[in-house]
Formats: C-alpha cells, structure tokens, sequence
C-alpha cells in the first residue's frame, strides 16, 4: 500500500495539503510580526534625531559631553600636540583600520584627517560609547592620553581611535555639520 | 508518576473526582507513594530548597509590583517608596532581592551535586538538560530584576548585558536596537524587562514541572549512582523526604533570613543606590556575584566575538556533558580521580568568580585566561579521558548493601527501616 501511494501521481488532495499548509505558514508569519516589530524603536525615539550645540565657549583643550539619542557624545576642542601626536601613528599600527566616521565612506581609512572634523581638524566629536560593551569611556585618560574605558580596559587615543584592549572598533563618529562656526548639528 | 500511586478512592466524591481527572492518584504517585532511594543525604534537599526559594520569589515579586513604577523617571523612587512608605515594603524588597541570591546559592549547590554524583548521566540526561535552560531563564530572569530598581549598576549592567548581542556578526547592531527599543537602554527597554521579569519566573515553574517529571520517570539518582534494585531500597516520599526537606528548609529560612534582615544589602552594591545616569559609567561595573565566574570568561577573552562565544559556551558545554563523560560509573564516590578532579573544577569556578569581580587588569587577566582554559579543558579534555584511564573502586551491589555496610559513600541520614513497609 505504501509503495503504491509513493509512486502514484500527486493528487488533488496532496496539492491542497500542501497549498494550504504554505498559507498557513505566510500567515502565521504575518501575524507573529507585529509582536516582534513592536519592540523596535517607536516613532517617538525616531524623532529625537538630531540636535544643535553651542560649543563657543569649548576652550583648546576642553571637552563638553552633550546627549544624544540617549547616548552621550564627547565634543573635544583638541590640542594641536594631541592632533599632530595623531598624525604620526600609522595606519598599519592600528586595530581598527576603519575611520568609523558616518560622515565619510565606510572604507575610509582611520588617518587623523578622517577622524577630525574636516578642515577644523582641532574638533574631534565622537558618540562616547565603547565599541565593546557600551560603557561611557573617561577622557584624558588611559595609556594613549585619550580615553580610558573602565569597565574592561579599552584604550582609545587621542582621535579616539581604539588601541589596545578588547573594543573592536574606533570610537563611532555621528553624523554631523557645523551650522555656523560656534554651532554644531549632531543627527 | 501516577503509575507509583497505590491509591484506591474511598469516598463518593474521591471516586467520582478520580473518574473525571486522576489528579489525586498523580499528586500521591509522585509526592506521597513515589518510590525514592532511601539513602538520599543532604545534598539532595536543595531541590526541595529551591522549590521553597521559587515560591518566596513569585510571592514577593508579585505584592511587589503592586507598588512598583516602572518608568525611567519613577523607578527609582518608587523602590525608594516601597522601602519607606509601603507597609512591611523594606520587608519584602529584601526578602525579593536577597531571595534571588539565595536561589542561586541553592541552585549552584544542587548543580554541584548533580556533577558530583553523576545524576547527569543516563537515563537522566533530558532532566540535566531542562535544568541547564531553567539555570538559563533564571539568569534572565535575574538580570532582568536587576535592572528595574534604575540605579547606576542596574543601567549600566543593562548596557553591557544587552551589548553583548552586538558581537553577533551582520545583525548584532540591529538586535541590540531591537531588545532596546531605542538607541539605548532607555525607557521602552526597563518596560519590557519589567514584562518579561514577570513571565519568566511562570516558565520556571513550567519547565520545573518537567524537570521533576523527567526523573520521576527514571527514578532519583542517589549517591551510589546504583539503580535501586528491590523495595528493600527505596521508601515512599512521604513522610520521609517530605519530613526531610522540609526541616533542610526550615534551616535554610534561617540563613536567608539572617541575611534579609541583618546584611540585606551585603550582596548587592552599593552604586545601585544612585539613580541611573546616562552620561556616567560607574568606575567599576560588577554584575551580581552569581554572574561573576561567566564574567570572568567574557573578559579573558581579548576579542568580543570570542569573549561572548566563550561566555555563552561555558554554559551550553552543560547541554552535552552527559555524552562528554565517558565514566559508565555515575557516582563520584566510587571514582577516586575524578573525585580529585571535581573538587579542583569547583575551586576553579570559585576563583574565576573571584576573578570576575576584580578589574580587568594585569596578573587578573592572566589568572582568568588560565581558569577559563581549565573550565573548558574539565569538560572537554579531563573528564571524556577519565572515563577510559580511571579504575573505579567496587560498586556495592544494592543501595541497601552500601547502607547497611556503611559503604564510602556515606549516608546522611537514611536511617529508616527498610524493612517495614
């Protein structure tokens, strides 16, 4: 008997088993993803998109951590020493090779110039999340003078760029623009 | 289970009841009648014990979130309400916070006892497993609790738990927006942990419910690792282990309450007492201790990949160790290497625990990469070559020859006639 059926033609009744079965795995699909979607970011958190900061007042050498999505972003008016110390690091010392900067090609290299803010290069604004756990790294510190994270010992340096430790990649550079020379548009 | 019941309904009511759903006969059959090893020692109550635990958590947590907030905002002054203003509230938030505590002191010892006397291994390898994913959701579930309260420990372990999922490759960045709900551990994230915090505990009890009825089906192990053989070898349930457990409770009441109500906050921190800020990590972030060892893991790996794969590996090595183990002996009493071996696997979980609290520098980092080797070598390489190297020492032929011989694996308190049932 169950050699017979196995080299019978498909029936009607197969086509329907299967023909049914098929829709009712669309709509089983259909309906579960609402209840997945709805744990996405609402329409609330996608308006919080961008914000303007005043950064005047930021002397040489000073650093303001303004937020950001929830997230807060580290906005540092960089020494000249600190930009040429990053200038003289190669490429190829680095564990990130990427600049890791939304503003740029995702395959533009992690040279100063890419990490700094285009033609004010002395402004360095970075997300300050550490790439590996989320922590909020400390400024001005760490073995390369320019950020430390706590939590599991990441050292990113002065264009926040990681270093040593167990981030995967440098510090992330927000979309940004400067609206006029004292203003900066994050977002 | 059932099948163990030798009840017969007497009453109309009990006949008539019976007929319809059988539920007494399978209460009696796996909590009165149920045929149990008669040498069980005291290892064995912490099953009991951790029914007790699970029980005091859902009660607490449940008058619990009839006085709790959970929005940013409110949070953390509402657990400060609870603890001031709500009647007996600094009572039952204790009770709740150092409850999970102790489950999870009663969970490690039972998971201990389960590797030492080999109850992972046939035929009670699909209970092992359903413990391995109850010791799974109660960490999530853990996690999740500590995150309502919003202090700075709550947030920011928040961050870095849910952060992990990121080292997924391709779609880590988008599943850790997902489980946020934002573009941070904000507001729609501490609601859902809220929900689910209340689901997870319900599942427990679901997967519970399998567990015990998984090795109901096998019978206990006990600690010969000998299948009882005759009646002679067992005793009912009740009075026995009821009686048993239940004073192995009544004595570990006593050591949760020491702690709720002269230390209650010696196993928390001390961070969590400043409300979350999103703008501050604290300078050392420590998970609750009985997370540590795993942390421990995470951070002697220098890739995050690598480290969260060794992390989560850790504990799916569990899932496989009945096939890992080679030994046809169950019992660790019988086993004079593996014995030795056990108690140094356990020492290292202890340090790595140690280390897992310390900071991520220096001599602890190398301590942690050659624990977190161990741990893995124990599982991978010592205990599949034990089972072919060891010569196991004479396995007494009855529970009830090792009892009466006072055999090496000596029993704790099995000490009622076996002859007068």
């Amino acid at each position: 008997m169950a050699n017979d059926t196995d080299q019978a033609e498909p029936t009607r009744r197969d086509f329907l088993y299967i023909a049914t079965g098929a829709m009712g795995v669309v709509g089983a699909g259909a309906l579960v993803w609402p209840f997945i979607d709805q744990m996405n970011p609402d329409a609330s958190a996608l308006a919080l998109a961008s914000i303007e900061v005043d950064i005047s007042a930021v002397e040489e050498g000073q650093s303001i951590t303004v937020k950001w999505r929830g997230k807060p972003v580290f906005i540092r008016n960089r020494t000249e020493a600190e930009v040429e110390d990053s200038k003289t690091v190669p490429i190829s010392d680095l564990p990130d090779q990427l600049a890791r900067n939304a503003n740029l090609p995702a395959d533009a290299d992690a040279s100063d110039v890419h990490r700094g803010v285009e033609g004010k290069e002395n402004w360095l604004i970075q997300v300050g999340i550490c790439t590996h756990l989320g922590c909020v790294p400390l400024g001005d510190a760490g073995d390369y003078n320019g950020w430390f994270c706590p939590c599991h010992g990441s050292h990113y340096d002065t264009a926040g760029r990681i270093r040593k430790g167990p981030a995967p990649e440098n510090l992330l550079i927000p979309p940004l623009e400067f609206v006029s020379d004292s203003m900066v548009k994050i977002g | 289970m059932a099948g163990h019941s030798q009840y017969v309904p007497q009453s109309a009511a009990a006949k008539w009841l019976e007929s319809r759903l059988p539920v007494i006969s399978l209460v009696r059959g796996s909590f009165v009648d149920f045929p149990t090893p008669k040498n069980l020692n005291y290892w064995w109550a912490f099953g009991g014990i951790l029914f007790f635990v699970l029980i005091a958590q859902l009660i607490t947590g449940i008058v619990l979130a009839m006085h709790y907030t959970p929005h940013t905002t409110l949070a953390f002054d509402s657990v400060e309400h609870i603890m001031r203003d709500v009647n007996f509230g600094w009572m039952l938030r204790y009770l709740h916070a150092n409850g999970a505590s102790m489950f999870f002191i009663a969970v490690y010892i039972h998971i201990f006892r389960g590797l030492y006397y080999g109850s992972y291994k046939a035929p009670r390898e699909i209970s092992w497993i359903l413990g391995v994913i109850i010791f799974l959701i109660m960490m999530g579930t853990g996690f999740m609790g500590y995150v309502l309260p919003w202090g700075q420990m709550s947030f920011w372990g928040a961050t870095v738990i849910t952060n992990l999922f990121s080292a997924i490759p391709l779609v880590g960045e988008q599943i850790v927006i997902w489980l946020w709900g934002g573009f941070s551990v904000d507001n729609p994230t501490l609601n859902r942990f809220f929900s689910l915090h209340y689901l997870l505990p319900f599942m427990i009890v679901g997967v519970v419910i399998l567990h015990v009825w998984a090795f109901h089906t096998t019978g206990n192990n006990n600690p010969t690792g000998v299948q009882p053989k005759t009646k002679q070898d067992t005793i009912p349930f009740h009075p026995y282990y009821t009686i048993k457990d239940l004073f192995a409770i009544v004595v570990f009441m006593i050591f949760f309450a020491w702690f709720a109500f002269y230390v209650p906050n010696f196993m928390g921190h001390p961070d969590n007492y400043i409300e979350a800020n999103p703008l501050v990590t604290p300078a050392h972030i420590v998970p609750e201790w009985y997370y540590l060892p795993f942390y421990a893991i995470l951070r002697a790996v220098p890739d995050k990949l690598g480290g969260v794969v060794a992390m989560f590996g850790a504990i799916a090595i569990l899932f496989v160790l009945p096939w890992l183990d080679t030994s046809k002996v169950r019992s660790g009493s019988y086993r004079p290497l593996f014995k030795q071996f056990f108690w140094i696997f356990a020492a290292n979980a202890v340090v790595l625990g140690y280390l897992g609290a310390m900071p991520a520098e220096g001599v602890y980092v190398i301590l942690s990469r050659i624990c977190t080797v161990y741990y893995f070598a124990h599982f991978l390489i010592i205990l599949p070559m034990l089972g072919f190297l060891e010569k196991p020492l004479p396995l007494p032929a009855s529970i009830s020859e090792a009892v009466l011989k006072g055999g090496s694996a000596k029993p704790a308190g099995a000490t009622s006639a076996p002859d007068t049932k």
